[in-house]
């Protein structure tokens, strides 16, 4: 796919005409929510980058650098990530207002070859993690037939690209427990969570990165596990647990990252006042994000309709750890127990 | 009648109202000492008021009676002027030698005595613009040489033939010129012109930026003339002549009906030789023939028979006062002025201020009181005009004023007349010099110091005139400009991503060498602005869509 569109492009160049491209439009109006694979996808409309325009020149020779980038990183079989990108450029002349830009460049690179960017090795920074008892066999250059079971380090292993790619072997867990915040992570971890509960737990450092989405969504599919997801109570805690089940917006033009089956287990705003949570008063910025989704189509559903409902009413949020009232153990013990038996029944 | 009116208030006062009053005690006051004596008294209101002022008035006098002496008679002027220190005194005040020469004239022998030392000499009544009126300001510099320093002064003169040498000095309270000595000159080589050389106490070191100033901005508006200075240090300023073109003289022209006071019509009544009303006026006015003169005697009731001598002075009040207000009278025309015009004013502009685009405007004559003017309004703009707002330059009859400039009718128009946004001009930025110069026979000057114009409606509404004209000039020429500075852009656009565009493509694809983008480029030249920005792309950014 680069190849042909580089190729496209010296055609164009050789016939001295204006080199183009064309591509799905990612404006507003082209992002469908499709109710039945429960996830954004983009429409039929698509926008023409030409070289004859000159505000699209610029963006357009990123595009074409963006894409020798990937067949060198293909070539070579090296990974980059997406900041490496924004500091390739500056080298090249090319250079990208910030980082967004630069990511924005990739985006239109994925949209137009239809493959993320995963494909052609380029990766967010990582900071994602799971443990639990799975083991995986590594297809990564280097490491093929390697293996590694998550257990080996109980600060949790990061989900970089070696572990996304990699096979699944074996496991004996039977859920996965996906959570928000690092420290609730690590509580899981201690308080022996996976264990108990026969779980693998993946930490997602807030929206969850294209790599652990695809990977929770493999683990869903290809070892038919469920999926609870754990995030904080409040507008933006609900949005990454929705992103997971759902997909976002922006990667409309990617399929297969979303999970649709997956649960979102808390912690719910009936929570804080079932558990007379300590909790503060939402701000404006969580009212006015929390209208936004209670008019989002992800949201048509429930418990989501129940729970923004009981929001508004309450006007409050709390915290994961905020269940650290009642002791360190309790929302392994009591909360988790209560609520994976209520969704599970 | 200027040089009185001169005199007639403190400098930096102005009271028109007392004028008339003014005017009769000044009278008084000539007769009971001699104008020398008055000048001396009263040194402060030619411009002598300080010891820098004295050397900078010093110089621009001698310097526009130079220029006066060559353009009368259609000469270029190749002025010299040198001042060097005769003693370093204080550091407020140097004894000072000031040497100006010119290629103008000459003077005749007989009549230099008179010309040099003797206040109020030759007064005509005759209006012509000139630079100086009536010869009084030079002369009030020798005046201050002598009192400063007890020197005399020293003329070299000649008309063309032999040289004089004169060393003269002014006898003050009886007004008449002292000759120390007077002697021909063995000729070395054929010269035409005139040199005078004096000392004076002043402040030299204060006044000198004043100075350049001033000659690089005679310079602007005499760009058919060589000026040179050498400066108390030796070093030499030079302005060099840019065209062999000069404006025409002007003619010497009778005063205008409009423009008559009481005291000047009391003089001319003095000085006319006519008997009878009918051929007074006829003779001594301008735009005044026999059937104007008789529709108007027949209007005020005067015998046109009548001896003009024999008016009393109730009568010649309300003459004065009905010659100015009576509509029969044709509008002054405009012959005894001599405005720069439109080539002349550019190449001098050119020339000092090295811009990247001018515009000049020389209006149509008109008139104020009986006074007819010429407006003209030049704006550069842009090279090596100063960065950081506008600069104005005010000239009136050719003579740069520098000081005052706030107060002056061309700091209105430009500063709160003007409405620059609309011409794209940012006043407080813009690289950008704005010349106005008014040429009249009477410029109406506020106040005795003569450096800034009063707001006469007439004359403010020329300039207004003049200077919307030039500004939409240069509106367009910048509009121009960035229309072609946005062409270059778009290019070097292209110019910088294609072949990098091409460099990409090849190397995905392994190909050595790039495809050769220089047909696009071609095409890219030929492309116009509409076709290449219109139509842009609604692109949404990330994160504008829920995320």
């Amino acid at each position: 796919m680069l190849k042909a569109l580089a190729e496209d492009i010296i055609e164009q160049i050789r016939k001295a005409d204006f080199p183009s491209i064309v591509m799905p439009s990612r404006t507003t109006d082209n992002i469908y929510f499709d109710k039945k694979l429960r996830q954004y996808v983009l429409g039929e409309k698509v926008v023409r980058r030409t070289a004859r325009n000159v505000t699209h020149l610029k963006p357009l020779t990123q595009l074409i650098w963006a894409g020798y980038i990937a067949s060198t990183l293909l070539r070579e079989n090296k990974t980059s990530t997406l900041r490496d990108v924004f500091y390739m450029a500056e080298g090249e002349g090319l250079s990208f207002e910030d980082q967004p830009e630069s990511d924005r460049i990739i985006t239109e690179l994925e949209s137009v070859i239809k493959h993320p960017r995963e494909d052609f090795n380029i990766f967010p920074e990582e900071r994602s993690a799971m443990f639990g008892n799975l083991e995986v066999e590594y297809t990564v250059p280097g490491y093929e037939g390697r293996r590694l079971n998550f257990t080996m380090n109980p600060d949790g292993i990061v989900i970089g690209p070696a572990v996304a790619t990699s096979e699944f072997v074996d496991t004996d867990a039977d859920k996965v427990i996906v959570i928000e915040k690092g420290a609730m992570f690590t509580r899981f971890v201690e308080e022996k969570a996976w264990k108990r509960y026969n779980a693998l737990l993946i930490y997602t450092a807030g929206q969850a990165p294209r790599a652990t989405r695809t990977l929770i969504r493999r683990l869903n599919v290809e070892l038919k596990l469920p999926v609870y997801l754990f995030a904080d109570a409040d507008p933006w805690g609900l949005h990454i647990c929705q992103v997971i089940i759902s997909g976002s917006a922006n990667a409309a033009h990617i399929p297969e990252l979303v999970t649709p089956t997956a649960k979102w287990a808390g912690v719910y705003a009936s929570d804080i006042v079932k558990y007379d949570l300590p909790s503060t008063k939402l701000n404006e910025q969580d009212i006015k994000r929390l209208q936004e989704i209670e008019k989002d189509p992800r949201y048509q559903s429930e418990p989501w309709k129940t729970e923004i409902k009981k929001f508004f009413e309450i006007k409050k949020k709390a915290e994961q750890e905020a269940f650290s009232r009642y002791g360190l153990s309790f929302i392994v013990d009591k909360y988790l127990k209560t609520r994976l038996e209520e969704l599970e029944g | 009648m200027l040089s009185v009116e001169c005199a007639s208030c403190p400098e930096g006062s102005h009271h028109p109202k007392y004028q008339v009053e003014v005017l009769r005690q000044l009278a008084e006051t000539f007769r009971e000492i001699s104008p020398a004596d008055f000048f001396y008294r009263n040194r402060d209101v030619a411009g002598f008021s300080n010891p820098s002022r004295a050397v900078y008035s010093t110089v621009r006098e001698l310097v526009e009676n130079s220029l006066d002496a060559c353009e009368t008679r259609g000469i270029l002027p190749d002025i010299f002027i040198k001042i060097s220190s005769l003693q370093g005194t204080s550091e407020v005040s140097q004894v000072l030698k000031v040497l100006v020469s010119d290629n103008g004239s000459g003077i005749p022998p007989q009549y230099v005595p008179q010309a040099f030392g003797q206040v109020l000499f030759g007064s005509k009544y005759v209006l012509r613009q000139m630079r100086g009126t009536f010869g009084l300001g030079g002369k009030m510099a020798y005046l201050y040489g002598q009192i400063t320093t007890n020197t005399p002064l020293r003329i070299v003169t000649s008309t063309g033939s032999k040289v004089y040498e004169f060393s003269l000095m002014i006898d003050i309270q009886r007004n008449r010129p002292k000759i120390v000595y007077q002697k021909e000159l063995r000729r070395l080589k054929k010269w035409r012109g005139t040199l005078v050389e004096f000392s004076i106490e002043g402040d030299y070191y204060r006044a000198s930026p004043k100075i350049v100033e001033y000659l690089r901005q005679t310079a602007m508006v005499a760009p058919y003339a060589n000026i040179t200075f050498i400066d108390i240090e030796g070093r030499l300023i030079r302005f060099t002549r840019a065209t062999n073109l000069m404006p025409k003289s002007p003619k010497e022209t009778l005063p205008h009906p409009h423009g008559i006071d009481v005291e000047n019509l009391q003089r001319i009544i003095e000085l006319s030789k006519e008997r009878n009303m009918q051929q007074f006026l006829t003779k001594n006015f301008h735009r005044v023939g026999k059937a104007t003169a008789k529709l108007f005697l027949n209007e005020v009731k005067i015998d046109p028979r009548k001896d003009p001598r024999k008016l009393s002075h109730e009568e010649i009040v309300g003459l004065a006062r009905a010659l100015r207000s009576f509509e029969g009278f044709l509008p002054p025309d405009a012959s005894c002025l001599s405005p720069l015009g439109e080539s002349l004013l550019e190449a001098g502009i050119r020339k000092e201020l090295q811009p990247e685009f001018v515009a000049v405007e020389s209006r149509r004559p008109s008139a104020y009181s009986g006074h007819p003017f010429i407006v003209e309004v030049g704006i550069a703009y842009g090279g090596k005009v100063q960065q950081g707002g506008a600069s104005l330059y005010r000239f009136a009859n050719r003579i740069p004023l520098l000081y005052d400039e706030s107060s002056d009718v061309s700091w209105k128009v430009v500063n709160q007349l003007m409405n620059w946004k609309r011409y794209n001009v940012d006043l407080a930025v813009a690289p950008l010099a704005i010349i106005v110069h008014i040429c009249s026979t009477k410029i109406p000057y506020k106040t005795v110091g003569k450096e800034y114009v009063a707001d006469r409606p007439e004359i403010e509404r020329e300039i207004m005139n003049a200077m919307r004209d030039v500004a939409r000039r240069l509106s367009l020429f910048l509009s121009k400009r960035l229309s072609y500075e946005r062409e270059k852009r778009r290019f070097d656009v292209f110019e910088r991503y294609l072949p990098k565009m091409a460099k990409y493509a090849a190397s995905t694809v392994g190909l050595k060498n790039a495809p050769s983008v220089k047909p696009l480029l071609v095409k890219a030249s030929k492309l116009s602005t509409e076709m290449v920005e219109g139509g842009k792309e609604k692109e949404v950014l990330e994160g504008s869509v829920a995320s």
